[in-house]
């Protein structure tokens, strides 16, 4: 073969119980590139990764390094080849030091004694080197999501690897710390170094990469040079369709008052500080506002203080007029607040129930379900069937399909039926899209764009910065528990909600 | 007062022992609440090896084989531990349960066996154990067990064996990453805990008498040492703390009649119960900021991620 390839992965198969995880997918990695690896969740490009690096065993295919066959049976194997793999989820012990984390597995050591001084010279160097600066002596739990990459870079680099897979680098960082990132990976092209890369953000390939390879469904859909390509062919080959990047919506036109937010605070008992500080905004009808900000800035344990999931501090909540501060979940339900959890699985199903008893959840106690404490079976079956012909919910067995056994997305569009059937006045979404494909995030869009529509207000919590731009008519970012400014999406860009997020700008409270 | 440093050393060590064994295989991530059990079956071992072994043996040589089968067999018993929530992914809660019970019903079976009596208790002579210096009389638990305690913080704290064993309970996923067998770490730790439980568990019965009645197994003991290891937070040191805390209360029972604590004509009943209230006070308020490794307790799935 007369190009130059350090990794060749030829014709991998891997199946799970039920499902071809990876059907028949070739992946050649060239000598110092960047190579991404596009595809949706769900696609198989973990299952691909994980592969490559020893922790699946593949049913069919090969894999090459420098163009001959090796076995890679475990990390250990993957390792002595030179792979090194900075995970989605980091793998990183929280209670132990940076050094300690980039050194184990590969302790230098006398007789079993851990000769730590050598590991920290070595690491001290590397840090130099690329710009990577880490505290080696701070506990992991003490430092940030972004320094904590740096430190699974670092652990990679430590152990001289040349091929470096990252697994959805981006997700956890702020728009800055991408930018930091691309231009780390540049740092380690120009060293020789390959590196894969995995995402579904078509901006950051485009950014960044040489090549291209896109999966869909596990399957393989071709190999492409970013400079002969587009974002739209991309996303073509990735879903398999035009897709609309963008959510079509009309300008907003904010009514009443709906939810009026007064000086909440929360304290945290386990971190012994208040993790919401003060937060004041009101929300209309008619308007969706959203909530932006890090992940642990505060979002998470504000939506559980306003949908009674824990208590507040301090502050006031008022819905529609109605003072419900101290209000059970239910009647704050009754009270016309639907919510769209951030974690489907254990606050927004009981996974093991049936679909039909998962969307009467939030109502079977009313009279049109129960008589004398007895359900309705005839009419909670009738509901059912209604709402997921209306809502397109997709399942196996219909209303008696077990809820565990859906599609992440089905399971979402089930929550959204029964949240959005119930006609509420506020619609709390938070993260209503995570880890769901493009199909499905451009349904449940429309879906809040249309309670808009129809004058309902509609707080949203969201990560992800393409959707908060999209969908929202305000953004509000928070920041270590407090609300640091107010946008509008139409005048604001990605990189000032940036600096905002990472606290490294505050507006005065009098904007409010 | 002398003999109140006497009975703390004793029962000091006792429990300082059998937690730092809990300590290592909660580091590893396995709640091993079957101390209780392996305290039974290496002290059923030890006392057995003592009575067979010849009159005209040497003292040292005594100890160390009656050390060493209790261990061993502590050893083996752990064993099941470990392949039940290591192999086989059950509850270790109730694996461990399982084994306690066990433990006693094999303790008497064998003991009633081998006693000339015919009920569950074994003689033997202790005096190997024994030694005085200046008055105090201890047994070599004593030293040994302080040697332990540096050897465990070492282990832990200074060598690679022990940064792994620590990852393998506080994020197995990540130790498995780097290429750590989370199975064999997990095995090691329970191993540990089984042979330091069961020296525990001779060091409970034999130095203070002479003759053990094995249907009472260890009388909590073991459950006591779980309340030191989590009042020691899972650290060496703090455990050595901890568990001489607890001996000072149990050791009160033993010498309140004969000092001056005699004249407040407290049934001795109360300074027994004196370390078992004084562990769920303790736990009650120091459980909430609890330093246990993360993963404890949770079967290990390569497949899961």
């Amino acid at each position: 073969m007369a190009e130059d390839y350090v990794i060749e992965m030829l014709h991998i198969t891997k199946e799970f119980p039920g499902i071809k995880a990876n059907d028949d997918i070739t992946l050649q990695l060239r000598k110092g590139e960047v190579h991404a690896l596009l595809g949706e969740n769900g696609a198989g490009k973990s299952t691909l990764m994980s592969v490559l690096f020893g922790l699946y065993q593949p049913e069919q295919g090969k894999i090459l390094k420098n163009g001959k066959e090796v076995a890679i049976r475990n990390p250990n194997d993957a390792n002595a080849l030179g792979i090194g793999m900075v995970h989605q989820h980091f793998k990183l012990v929280e209670c132990f030091s940076v050094l300690d984390n980039i050194i184990l597995g590969v302790e230098p050591n006398k007789m079993g004694f851990l000769q730590k001084a050598e590991a920290r010279k070595k690491v001290m160097a590397l840090s130099e080197k690329y710009g990577l600066r880490v505290d080696p002596d701070a506990l992991v739990s003490d430092i940030s999501v972004g320094m904590q990459q740096r430190v699974e870079i670092l652990k990679m680099l430590y152990r001289d690897n040349e091929i470096l897979i990252f697994d959805e680098p981006t997700a956890v960082l702020t728009p800055q710390e991408i930018d930091e990132l691309m231009e780390i990976m540049r740092g380690f092209k120009k060293e020789g170094k390959s590196i894969l890369f995995i995402t579904h953000k078509l901006n950051e390939i485009m950014a960044v990469a040489d090549r291209c390879t896109v999966l869909r469904k596990g399957k393989y859909m071709g190999t492409v040079d970013i400079k002969d390509t587009t974002k739209e062919e991309l996303s073509r080959r990735m879903v398999g369709r035009d897709v609309q990047l963008q959510v079509e919506k009309q300008p907003a036109h904010p009514g009443e008052t709906v939810l009026d937010v007064e000086n909440v605070t929360i304290h945290n008992d386990q971190r012994k500080k208040d993790v919401v500080k003060d937060v004041s905004f009101k929300v209309h009808a008619g308007e969706i506002v959203c909530l932006a900000g890090i992940e642990g800035n505060g979002q998470t344990e504000f939506i559980y203080g306003l949908t009674g999931l824990s208590k507040l501090s301090g502050g006031k909540l008022t819905l529609d007029g109605k003072d419900i501060t101290h209000e059970s979940i239910r009647q704050r339900s009754k009270d016309g607040m639907g919510h769209i959890p951030e974690d489907r699985h254990k606050h927004g199903l009981v996974l093991d129930f049936s679909l039909e008893n998962n969307i009467v959840l939030q109502r079977y106690w009313q009279p049109e379900f129960q008589k004398g404490g007895f359900i309705r079976a005839d009419k909670v079956r009738e509901y059912s069937d209604r709402l997921i012909e209306q809502y397109d919910v997709r399942s196996g067995q219909g209303s008696l399909t077990t809820v565990r056994s859906m599609s992440g997305g089905n399971q979402q569009k089930a929550i959204i039926a029964r949240e959005i059937d119930r006609d509420p006045k506020l619609l709390v979404a938070v993260q209503p899209t995570r880890g769901l494909d493009v199909g499905a995030i451009e349904y449940i869009h429309r879906q809040i764009v249309a309670e808009r529509d129809k004058g309902k207000a509609v707080l949203l919590v969201s990560l992800e910065l393409d959707e908060v731009m999209n969908l929202s008519d305000r953004i509000l970012v928070m920041y270590e528990g407090e609300i640091v400014g107010e946008f509008d999406p139409k005048t604001t860009t990605v990189q000032e909600l940036g600096l905002y997020m990472a606290g490294a700008r505050k507006q005065g409270k009098e904007e409010q | 007062m002398l003999l109140l440093i006497k009975y703390t050393l004793l029962y000091g060590i006792v429990l300082m022992l059998v937690a730092l064994g809990g300590m290592f295989s909660e580091h590893s991530g396995i709640i091993n609440i079957a101390l209780e059990g392996i305290m039974v079956i290496g002290g059923v071992a030890g006392v057995l090896t003592l009575t067979m072994l010849p009159a005209s043996l040497s003292p040292f040589l005594v100890v160390l084989i009656s050390i060493l089968v209790a261990a061993l067999a502590g050893v083996i018993y752990s064993l099941l531990l470990a392949f039940a929530s290591i192999n086989l992914k059950a509850d270790q809660t109730i694996g461990g349960t399982a084994l306690n019970l066990l433990a006693t019903a094999i303790a008497v079976v064998i003991s009633k066996y081998f006693s000339e009596s015919g009920s569950a208790k074994l003689n033997y002579s202790n005096k190997p154990f024994l030694f005085s210096i200046g008055g105090l009389e201890l047994s070599v638990f004593v030293p040994l067990g302080l040697i332990l305690l540096v050897v465990s913080y070492i282990v832990l704290y200074k060598t690679r064996f022990g940064l792994r064993l620590r990852a393998c309970g506080e994020h197995p996923q990540a130790a498995d990453s780097v290429g750590i067998n989370v199975y064999k770490m997990r095995y090691a730790g329970v191993i540990l805990s089984g042979a330091l439980g069961a020296v525990g568990g001779l060091a409970y019965i034999v130095p203070p008498v002479q003759t053990w009645n094995f249907e009472v197994g260890v009388a909590g003991a073991g459950f006591l040492a779980l309340a030191v290891m989590i009042f020691g937070q899972w650290k060496p040191f703090h455990i050595f703390g901890a568990a001489m805390f607890f001996a000072v209360f149990k050791s009160l029972a033993n010498i309140a009649d004969s000092t001056f604590l005699a004249q407040l004509h407290w049934s001795s009943n109360i300074y027994n119960m004196m370390p078992f209230v004084a562990s769920m006070v303790i736990l009650a308020f120091t459980s909430k900021n609890s330093m246990a490794p993360k993963a404890e307790g949770i079967p290990y799935d390569k497949g899961s991620r």
